[in-house]
């Protein structure tokens, strides 16, 4: 049990590197390796979620400041969790489609971006979250370009060349802060950037800190790589990115929490320039969403909307909206991956995403119903838990009328936008028989999966609300976690 | 020594901006790994610059003498490694889509007139 907090980190390497000297070709193996990670992964972060927090992992035993730590607060579980749950429903996905066929090495990519995800969200090193972001990167690389093509191959250059831009800029940032601060444990570069006399360098980091941060999670005017990438990308790679732009907020979230707190002269400057840019988020995703005519594309701007909302409540540096943004986060995470893959489903059967009108779908009820319900949720409509999730954020932001004008309109937007694409698809069909289609029970299973987990986050809103109240509140009082780090 | 390192980290940068925005794929890999060369310079100059100190102390020095900080050396040993490893991915995928889709631009657009665009050779 004093091991378990590597052990998210540990499994998926040892695994996918299993996997990828042991099994070459054993496909059936693979896939029963993969899945049964998946499903360890998951108990491993459930047994996280039941440990009181924070806890913390020196690697190598070395004492915090000057070893690297692993720190797991709630937010850090959840995420944990909310990984392997994505993780297991693309496994299944990619098994039941039998995407894992069009290349060799899907299932150990899969771990490899396992394991940089896990390994991002318990670092408590800024030069560590460095090296697992870059982990996470070179393996969803790989995945991007999983199944080959000329478009997917162009589109993969494009988006690792705007990876390594930022990574350069990732490295500049920390220099920067290292050279002030003198070190690149995030808890103490909280307390030490408090110290610092003349703050215009470390400012200077933090800004760049943020704009790496800013091109991870797509944040308007940085978004630009997304839309291409994701809608290029495989179907079940695509929704396994839909948690990597929240790798991006996550970085965020712990930036202005523990390492620029909001209260700090720093940490106002960055959630004040963040407001502005989470609106223009905002604004250009639903705009995007809805002047789309490709499904793909609706789906791409409807997760950088997200994003904008997010950081709107993130921004606002108040606990409750923290606790809104947490709650949001799982959601939205969800909603764009169940919408990923029902695009990848569609146009597996109608060859085409364009909004243009089709001949009718195989399955076309069942994956109609599916995608009402995640457009539905995306949208922010009632029941589901969009809904809810913006309702806790304008109830956690009273004050602020433009916001609710802003959030209220936009959802419209992408009322209106999904509407489209839902009817343009499924109604604007002529009345010929659908051609067949190999039903993949497994695949429906995976959106099944995550639409189930979808309404549990819905109904079990009242009891979870506590919990991420609790898990704002430790993050906006970092005290407790910087004393168990650095003890 | 001070200006020497300043001035070379700015130039490198300078010059690999310019080649990164040139969107095609041969002078930006070259633009990134300029890119990477400042940012490596850079990180060296943050624990300080003091020279012809050791980073290690040996068990003979009395007392603390001068000395480097050791952890810039292991940051960028880590960064060379990393944009080495990346620099080989961004080669083969630029490669890749050089014999998929004839083009050697990295920006994604459709409209290029055929005269930009040889074929390569043994493309089917």
């Amino acid at each position: 049990m004093q091991h378990l907090p590597v052990v998210p980190i540990v499994l998926p390497a040892v695994s996918g590197a299993l996997m990828l000297l042991a099994m070459r070709a054993d496909l059936p193996g693979k896939r029963t390796f993969s899945i049964a990670t998946m499903i360890l992964l998951g108990t491993v972060a459930v047994l996280l979620l039941m440990q009181p927090p924070p806890l913390v992992y020196r690697l190598g035993d070395w004492p915090a400041p000057f070893g690297i730590v692993l720190q797991i607060d709630r937010l850090a579980a959840m995420l944990l969790a909310l990984n392997a749950l994505l993780g297991l429903a693309v496994a299944l996905y990619a098994v039941g489609t039998g995407w894992d066929k069009r290349g060799a090495h899907f299932h150990s990519l899969l771990m490899f971006q396992m394991m940089g995800l896990n390994g991002a969200f318990v670092t408590g090193d800024a030069f560590n979250l460095f090296v697992f972001f870059e982990v996470m990167l070179i393996a969803s690389y790989g995945l991007m370009v999983h199944g080959g093509g000329a478009a997917r191959v162009k589109a993969g250059v494009q988006y690792v060349v705007v990876n390594l831009a930022g990574s350069a800029l990732f490295l500049f940032a920390l220099g920067t802060v290292y050279a002030v601060t003198g070190t690149l444990n995030m808890a103490d570069i909280g307390l030490k950037a408090a110290e610092v006399p003349h703050d215009g360098l470390i400012r200077a980091g933090a800004v760049m800190l943020m704009l790496v941060f800013a091109v991870k999670a797509a944040v308007v005017p940085l978004h630009f790589w997304l839309p291409a990438t994701y809608e290029n990308a495989p179907g079940p790679v695509a929704a396994l990115f839909a948690i990597m732009t929240k790798v991006g907020v996550y970085a965020m979230l712990r930036s202005l929490t523990l390492m620029f707190p909001f209260d700090s002269a720093i940490g106002a400057m960055l959630a004040e320039g963040l407001r502005i840019a989470a609106g223009l988020t905002l604004i250009t995703g639903m705009v995007g969403l809805f002047g789309a005519r490709d499904f793909g594309r609706v789906v791409t701007w409807s997760v950088i909307g997200s994003i904008g909302t997010l950081l709107l409540a993130v921004s606002a540096g108040r606990p409750e909206a923290t606790a809104a943004s947490l709650y949001y986060l799982v959601h939205s995470t969800l909603a764009g991956a169940v919408l990923f893959l029902l695009g990848d489903m569609i146009v597996a059967r109608r060859g085409t995403l364009r909004l243009v009108p089709a001949g009718r779908l195989a399955q076309g009820g069942l994956l109609a119903a599916m995608t009402m319900a995640a457009a539905v949720a995306m949208a922010g409509m009632p029941p589901l838990s969009g809904f809810i999730g913006k309702l806790l954020i304008l109830q956690a932001l009273p004050d602020q009328w433009g916001l609710w004008l802003l959030i209220l309109a936009t959802s419209l937007l992408a009322i209106m936008g999904f509407a489209r694409a839902g009817s343009t698809i499924f109604w604007a069909t002529d009345s010929s028989e659908a051609p067949a289609h190999p039903a993949q029970p497994l695949g429906f299973v995976a959106i099944g999966l995550l639409i189930a987990a979808l309404t549990v986050w819905t109904l079990a809103a009242g009891v979870i609300q506590p919990w991420l109240d609790g898990a704002a509140a430790a993050l906006h009082a970092p005290a407790a976690l910087t004393r168990a780090v650095l003890s | 020594m001070e200006i020497l390192l300043a001035t070379a980290i700015g130039w490198f940068t300078a010059v690999a901006v310019y080649l990164v925005l040139r969107r095609r794929v041969f002078p930006v890999i070259l633009g990134m790994t300029m890119l990477s060369y400042a940012v490596n310079v850079f990180l060296f100059a943050t624990g300080g610059l003091v020279v012809g100190a050791p980073p290690l102390l040996e068990g003979k020095v009395a007392g603390p003498g001068p000395m480097t900080d050791p952890l810039p050396q292991a940051l960028v040993l880590t960064a060379i490694v990393i944009s080495f490893g990346m620099t080989a991915v961004v080669v083969m995928m630029s490669l890749g889509a050089w014999f998929q889709s004839g083009s050697d631009r990295v920006d994604l657009d459709e409209a290029e007139p055929a005269a930009e665009a040889p074929q390569p050779e043994g493309r089917a």
